[in-house]
């Protein structure tokens, strides 16, 4: 036997430990930076923090690899070859910011709109809005419309709140979770932490996915749905848990409008003198609003010919339309399976009831003994929302969560603050703007009708991205991806400036990326630019640097200060309100600033109100002070936690100077615990209610009831049955009639009426791997030999009927335009779709990478197949490829042909090398901070 | 040729939970980034930014797709490390002793100053677990994070591998396999914890947990049609029976206290 070696059991772990917040993805988890020497040795979830509860993803772990990555810029950049070229030279902080403010202050003296700012994937929008209000521009937004604007919207709309940071499954009771169209990467540990934590009970997971990777894989049963059918098959769950009179009457009564009663002539709820909602009382037989004290609403009551919501859902839904049958070819799902989920969901909702010995007093004044649940939760994201008609499908996956009796139950799905939040708790958007004025008020809302659309005087669009127009009335995210392409057509109108943070536009984040590139770099008769100026911050050297004329590097998120804030979207969980920082754990070595700081000493330049007082003198000296003495309103700041003098004040209170303190000393962030009694019902729970106001989220209690049938839908259908001031143009009329339904319903994806299906039969998708994320930050050393490629995957049925092989390639061809790529069998795959992972292709010369690295010459991108705007229809107009109510970008729509073709020497179409303005990375690495 | 100890005090291992493990490479970078700060030389990477990067890593998670006689076909994420096998071939095969397994708790590490990085022990494990590190020219494998486990600058709470510290599915479990009451030890009894190719005689101490059955449901005989019943015949008579249900409400009787 041989002896051991003498070996350190206990060697020194770190110098040590900086609690902090990650940005690796958008999930915001805590992590402890432990440090050596200055330097980041090892980084590990933190355990106390509310999101990851120490876990950490691959993401995360990898974040040392990113703040020292070659790719990060090192000094502001001026532009001196032409766009797209990447010829710049460095430049002083000074001499940049005087070169924005010469752009931009023109602009806010005469034309404030000439300015559009967007700002991508930012985790700052209650600031960056509040920067772009001051300023005066219209024209602002962040990427929620590419993204996932239809379940954000659809959730709030419909009930008052919706998935990821505004709720999450009732993990400690759930019994049932399905989960429908969720890239891997989507708010990523806590779904993860969920799925373990309910197997690990023997509870079931249901997958509905077209793809079986990724959680599908955990799934205990896989519905492998054809894309673009999801509100289809939800429909048909709907209509057979209607027919067996599945649904929770008792809930559907007292907290929806199902019983609310419908004005057979208009379309809108018969309300009394107070403008309150009417239903018929069970117990008196009599008229009466919803909300008083004893009401039972009766559901089938009629009143003069007026009938109920809960009556026009039995018309709609147990129609043959929505039969299992009628749906089975279509979605791909058998009508078997269809009804065997239909009776599980039943069985689980209404056969394991949980019930909690919990008092609670709704806000009729009523008094319950217990809170009874629904052990039924479900999510969704991006898969189901970024087509055409997602946010009609999103709205029906609410109202089966609804009708079950399942939201904000235990078991079920549960809000967090500050959500619930019904739509008349939100602003609606603004955009008069008037030469050297602050905007009239936030940018972005939630319509309630025709009234609030963003439109000139004259009908024509007040932004630039057409957002709040007639094409799209409900658009509360913005349209980033029409945002370069209106403004190179000057449809509404020409812009002068175009000032854009971490959004990789002339790459992965833009449809018809080549189309894009090109309006970048057109210029005019003149020569000029048709986008004359344009700004753009990264802290890495992306794709679309090379397309901006000056260049404002950010720092890393581990160099920063930034605030993840209950006026923004905070990282609350459902038992408790949280926010949280990020601190620099570590100096810059760079000549950079974060992008947040920038836009402080850009608007002290200006001397924009809100940032300046009276005398023109600096409120802020940077972010971070912005974050301690910013108030929005008095006492109630960008954290809510250490206010007043004393510390010991949450939610309301004075600036306390030494609050980022505080916040580091604890952790990097706040919880404020939701009581017992306010746990769930949170809508109806004057506990809660109560709560959130006194914790500031809201000013007097706002309880509401969930809205099956959307008032504010039907509005805009009525403007375009001709009634009301404001009318749209003809040509919108029978889009309108039809989409905006007030009742959700299903229609095929706009891609397929526009063009041959019978030509273009596949379906083609992307996702994002759970160890990358978007192209937010740079290709890391450790990630990318997880997933340095990304074939086309391939289902069973094409693979054999094309006869691919191994190391075969496809020519794949959209309407639009056609890529050739290299093609891989995927056997757990929807038999008519293909996908990719998106964002794993790179332009050579980006990102530090060699030029041969297989991301620029395998990889690629689905993003040329798709266009942002629909084929022509003749009628001379420009018809954006997004969902018709919410402007969502309908990426999920595109549609394929596929052929076998001989290898090219790499992935077309491919793009010559941009010149990197900070070199290629090391060819090796053997990292070690310690001695 | 090294020999292994005839008995160890413990078995310390892990269990692999493979109907949990979602396949997100957690615990492949965790353990790239605690290794290549600690245990011995770094962990290196070749062409980190170029084309064909490859690294040392000491454990990776592997895809495959499993297609049953009949239904659909499944994915199944297979993490793979060192198994710290009884009868390790890897440490018998060693010509110079640096492979070696600890007779204390069964740990199997390797010992660099000795190792000339021959490739022999890589070349004997059937498991594919270890790899030469090219910068270095040592052999690295997994250590099961022996300078956390027994670390006393680490919380106690920290004293596992990063591997299981980091998992978000919780699909990874760390204990000692001697002591029947462990955590380890209950969850491959309960769960029919399995050996990877046990026909080698390798002996392996860490266990994986199989998949539960997937789709059981389909073509599963109705048992749940009763749960759909229809309450009328016609979808008129949905109204008729909605008044009916409303005399029955639970809340009835409800009063205003």
């Amino acid at each position: 036997m041989t002896v051991s070696p003498p070996l350190d059991l206990s060697p020194k772990v770190s110098d040590e430990v900086r609690k902090t917040t990650c940005y690796m993805c958008a999930c915001r988890c805590g992590i402890d930076v432990h440090l050596k020497d200055g330097k980041v040795a090892y980084i590990e979830g933190n355990r106390d923090h509310p999101v990851n509860q120490g876990v950490l993803c691959a993401k995360g772990s990898a974040g040392i690899m990113q703040v020292n990555a070659p790719s990060r810029l090192r000094a502001p950049l001026k532009r001196v070859g032409p766009r797209g070229s990447g010829e710049f030279e460095e430049i002083g902080w000074d001499e940049a910011l005087d070169i924005a403010v010469g752009w931009m202050q023109p602009l806010r003296e005469s034309a404030p709109e000439k300015l559009a700012f967007f700002t991508g994937r930012d985790q700052s929008q209650s600031f960056t809005s509040f920067w772009a209000q001051n300023f005066g521009t219209p024209n602002y937004a962040a990427h929620g419309g590419f993204c996932s604007v239809n379940m954000a919207a659809g959730g709030i709309y419909t009930m008052g709140g919706a998935f990821w940071e505004f709720g999450q499954p009732d993990w400690d009771h759930t019994k049932l979770f399905m989960l429908f169209g969720v890239a891997e990467d989507h708010d990523s540990n806590p779904i993860k932490m969920g799925i373990g934590k309910i197997k690990a009970r023997g509870a079931k997971v249901i997958g509905v996915n077209p793809v079986r990777t990724g959680y599908n894989a955990v799934a205990d049963e896989w519905v492998s749905i054809t894309p673009g059918t999801d509100g289809l098959f939800i429909l048909a769950l709907v209509h057979e848990l209607m027919k067996a009179g599945k649904i929770d009457l008792e809930y559907l009564a007292q907290y929806t409008n199902a019983p609310v009663l419908i004005d057979s002539e208009t379309g809108l709820f018969l309300r009394d003198a107070d403008d309150k909602p009417l239903v018929i009382d069970a117990v008196t037989g009599t008229l009466t609003p919803f909300d008083q004290k004893g009401v039972r609403p009766n559901l089938s009551a009629t009143h003069n010919g007026h009938r109920t919501v809960m009556a026009l859902m039995a018309e709609k839904y147990l129609g043959p339309q929505y039969a299992p049958e009628a749906v089975a070819e279509a979605t791909g799902v058998s009508a078997d399976k269809i009804k065997r989920i239909a009776a599980e969901l039943a069985r689980v909702a209404f056969e394991e009831a949980v019930v909690l010995d919990q008092a609670w007093t709704d806000f009729r004044g009523d008094h319950h003994t217990q809170m009874v649940g629904r052990p039924v939760s479900m999510h969704a994201m991006r898969g189901i929302s970024a087509h055409s008609n997602g946010f009609q499908t999103c709205r029906a996956l609410h109202i089966l969560q609804i009708l079950l009796g399942t939201v904000e139950t235990p078991g079920g799905f549960r809000f967090k603050p500050p959500y619930p939040k019904p739509v008349e708790a939100h602003p609606t958007p603004h955009c008069h703007t008037k030469p050297n004025c602050p905007l009239d008020g936030p940018h972005l809302g939630f319509v309630r009708g025709p009234e609030d659309l963003a439109l000139k005087e004259d009908g024509s669009p007040a932004r630039i991205d057409k957002a709040f127009t007639w094409e799209n009335p409900m658009s509360a995210h913005g349209l980033m991806h029409m945002v370069i392409s209106n403004a190179h057509a000057g449809d509404p109108y020409k812009i002068d400036t175009l000032f854009l943070y971490m959004a990789n536009m002339s790459w992965n984040s833009s449809m018809n990326t080549r189309g894009v590139i090109e309006m970048l770099t057109d210029t005019d008769e003149n020569g000029d630019y048709v986008i004359p100026h344009i700004i753009y911050s990264d802290a890495y050297s992306s794709e679309m640097v090379a397309y901006a004329d000056l260049i404002l590097p950010d720092t890393t998120y581990l160099e920063r200060h930034d605030c993840i804030s209950l006026l923004d979207r905070p990282i609350c969980e459902a038992d408790g309100a949280a926010d949280a920082i990020r601190w620099p754990v570590i100096e810059p070595d760079r000549d950079v600033r974060g992008f947040q700081t920038v836009l402080v000493q850009l608007a002290n330049k200006m001397k924009l109100p809100g940032f300046t007082d009276e005398t023109g003198a600096a409120k802020y000296t940077d972010y971070a002070d912005y974050i301690v003495n910013h108030e929005r309103k008095p006492g109630i700041g960008p954290l809510m936690g250490h206010r007043g003098e004393s510390a010991d004040e949450v939610g309301r209170g004075a600036v306390n100077p030494d609050q980022m303190d505080h916040y580091i000393e604890d952790g990097g962030f706040f919880v404020h615990h939701v009581p017992e009694e306010a746990s769930y019902y949170k809508p109806w729970n004057m506990a809660y209610q109560k709560w959130a106001v006194d914790l500031g989220l809201f000013d007097s209690p706002q309880p509401y009831l969930f809205q099956l049938y959307s008032e504010p839908m039907r509005k805009f259908q009525r403007a375009a049955e001709g009634h009301g001031d404001r009318q749209p143009p003809d040509h919108m009329r029978e889009r309108l009639k039809q989409v905006m339904d007030p009742l959700p319903f299903w229609y095929p994806p706009f891609e397929d009426a526009h063009i041959d299906i019978n030509e273009y039969p596949i379906h083609a998708l992307t996702q994002r791997p759970m160890a990358m994320y978007h192209s937010w930050g740079t290709q890391n050393a450790w990630l990318r030999q997880l997933h340095g490629e990304n074939p086309l995957f391939i289902p069973k049925e094409l693979w054999d009927e094309h006869g691919f092989k191994d190391g075969d390639w496809a020519r794949v061809t959209s309407a639009h335009g056609t890529i050739t790529v290299p093609v891989a069998l995927q056997a757990a795959l929807n038999g008519r779709t293909v996908w990719t992972w998106n964002a794993i292709g790179k332009r050579k010369g980006a990102w530090a990478l060699s030029e041969d690295a297989p991301e620029a010459s395998k990889g690629f991108l689905l993003n040329h197949l798709i266009h942002e705007l629909l084929p022509p229809k003749g009628d001379g107009l420009r018809w954006s490829n997004s969902d018709p109510i919410t402007g969502q970008a309908a990426w999920f729509d595109l549609r394929v042909k596929i052929e076998k073709v001989s290898a090219p020497l790499e992935s077309q179409p491919a793009f010559g090398p941009i010149k990197s303005p900070v070199g290629q990375g090391p060819g090796k690495l053997a990292w070690k901070v310690g001695k | 040729m090294t020999s292994l100890p005839e008995k160890t005090e413990k078995k310390l291992g892990l269990v692999i939970d493979l109907d949990t493990c979602v396949g997100c490479h957690a615990c492949v970078i965790s353990c790239k980034g605690w290794n290549t700060e600690n245990y011995g030389a770094p962990l290196s990477d070749q062409r980190p930014y170029g084309t064909d990067p490859m690294g040392t890593f000491l454990n990776r998670v592997h895809s495959y797709e499993v297609q049953p006689d009949s239904g659909q076909a499944q994915t199944v994420h297979f993490p793979k490390s060192c198994l710290h096998c009884e009868d390790a071939p890897c440490v018998t095969v060693c010509p110079t002793g640096a492979s070696y397994k600890r007779s204390e708790d069964g740990i199997v590490l390797v010992n660099e100053t000795d190792c000339i990085g021959c490739g022999l022990c890589a070349w004997a494990c059937p498991y594919g677990a270890r790899e030469l590190d090219q910068a270095e020219g040592v052999m690295k494998k997994c250590t099961l994070c022996v300078d956390r486990i027994y670390n006393e600058n680490l919380p106690e709470v920290d004293r596992e591998p990063a591997c299981v510290r980091t998992c978000p599915a919780g699909a990874r479990h760390f204990g000692d396999f001697a002591d029947p009451e462990s955590n380890v030890s209950k969850l491959t009894a309960e769960r029919g914890g399995m050996d990877l190719m046990p026909e080698l005689g390798t002996k392996p101490v860490n266990k994986y947990l199989p998949p539960r059955p997937k789709d059981a449901w389909d073509g599963e005989e109705d048992i749940l049609a009763p749960f759909l019943t229809p309450v009328a015949e016609e979808p008129s008579g949905f109204l008729g029976w909605l008044d009916k249900q409303l005399s029955r409400l639970p809340g009835d009787g409800k009063t205003d206290s």
